[in-house]
């Protein structure tokens, strides 16, 4: 049996988990201007995009698990929510493991 | 409180239940675990059509690199952040709203969802005010579609390809314009949760449509979450 689903979170929390929001928000706009891009064997790559998609997924996860109660769900709606999550991530990655590979393909041979 | 006065028997028969339970349940923890998981499934089909946009960004923002990183630069940074802020803000009223109606506090939940309200028009208004400005920079596709030349930090100008500035624009607009249109929909569905906790309709022993408009709304939340960094942030550091 899944646990009692009235479980009421302090408002304290609600209030912690908004001020880490806001924070973050000031960062991502902040580091956005700042070059994380590195030298790596001779190509540049830039961790901007990366650093700030890593800010958005763990601000998403907050909202997740505390506003909208998943950390205190029954089993199925935790299993229902990261089966969702996954299926996103299938429809992204492998898109994008098409397209970026597109470039590392050589020209085919002349004869 | 007169809505709390509701006898709640351990086993329920058919004469003696909660008014809000619908026959078809055992009881009131099963029938609010059945509608929260449906709202979930909702959601996740919400994740999937949001999806396919955000793949659609990917790949053409990686295909089309220079045309998107000028056409993000573009964007006011200072209004996108207002306005992630101004997200976040209704997000912890909207959880305040729900733990008002969890104690059965009817004035609090009240005006809790009012807050809601007022931030969700807030950010529609900031959204306006965007979409002037780009409708006077001729940044909406169509005919009278222009991007002037950047100026490269060399000083050199920079002519960007029209066609791929159009398609940033198009996803830009398709996104935070569908963006929008979830959020036009959350204030109708507020307003009809102000009405209702008005007429007295929730309780501490249930307040669902509460609790699901609220998942809802911190959903919309979330997509703009990843909207922000995605068209206002990634491309503010390139090596074009």
């Amino acid at each position: 049996m899944s646990e009692h689903s009235e479980h009421i979170v302090p408002v304290k929390l609600y209030v912690a988990i908004f001020l880490t929001l806001i924070v973050l928000t000031g960062v991502t706009a902040y580091v956005a201007f700042i070059d994380l891009s590195a030298n790596i064997g001779g190509h540049v790559v830039n961790f901007n995009p990366l650093v700030a998609l890593a800010i958005a997924i763990f601000k998403a996860t907050l909202v997740i698990l505390f506003f909208m109660h998943v950390k205190y769900s029954s089993r199925l709606t935790k299993i229902v929510v990261g089966a969702g999550v996954f299926w996103l991530l299938i429809l992204l990655s492998l898109t994008m493991t098409d397209y970026l590979s597109r470039s590392l393909q050589t020209a085919p041979p002349m004869h | 409180m007169s809505d709390r006065s509701v006898v709640i028997h351990e086993s329920p028969g058919h004469e003696a239940h909660h008014p809000m339970l619908q026959h078809h349940f055992d009881d009131m923890e099963q029938q609010k675990e059945a509608s929260s998981l449906g709202m979930w499934i909702f959601l996740i089909t919400e994740i999937m059509f949001f999806g396919g946009m955000f793949a659609a960004y990917l790949v053409y923002r990686h295909s089309y690199y220079d045309a998107f990183v000028w056409g993000s630069t573009s964007l006011d940074i200072k209004l996108g952040a207002i306005n992630t802020a101004v997200l976040i803000f209704s997000s912890l009223t909207m959880a305040l709203a729900v733990h008002a109606a969890q104690l059965g506090m009817r004035k609090l939940l009240i005006f809790f969802l009012f807050l809601t309200l007022v931030f969700g028009g807030v950010f529609l208004g900031i959204k306006a005010i965007e979409y002037k400005q780009k409708y006077d920079e001729h940044h909406i596709p169509g005919h009278s579609f222009n991007f002037e030349p950047v100026i490269l930090p060399n000083g050199k100008p920079h002519n960007v390809d029209q066609a791929n500035a159009q398609l940033f624009f198009s996803l830009y607009f398709a996104m935070t314009g569908m963006h929008a249109m979830h959020m036009i929909v959350g204030a109708g569905l507020l307003s009809a949760l102000i009405y209702m906790a008005w007429r007295g309709k929730f309780s501490a022993s249930y307040y669902t449509p509460v609790e699901n408009i609220g998942l809802y709304w911190h959903f919309v939340d979330i997509v703009w979450i990843f909207l922000f960094p995605l068209l206002y942030l990634i491309s503010r550091v390139h090596h074009v």
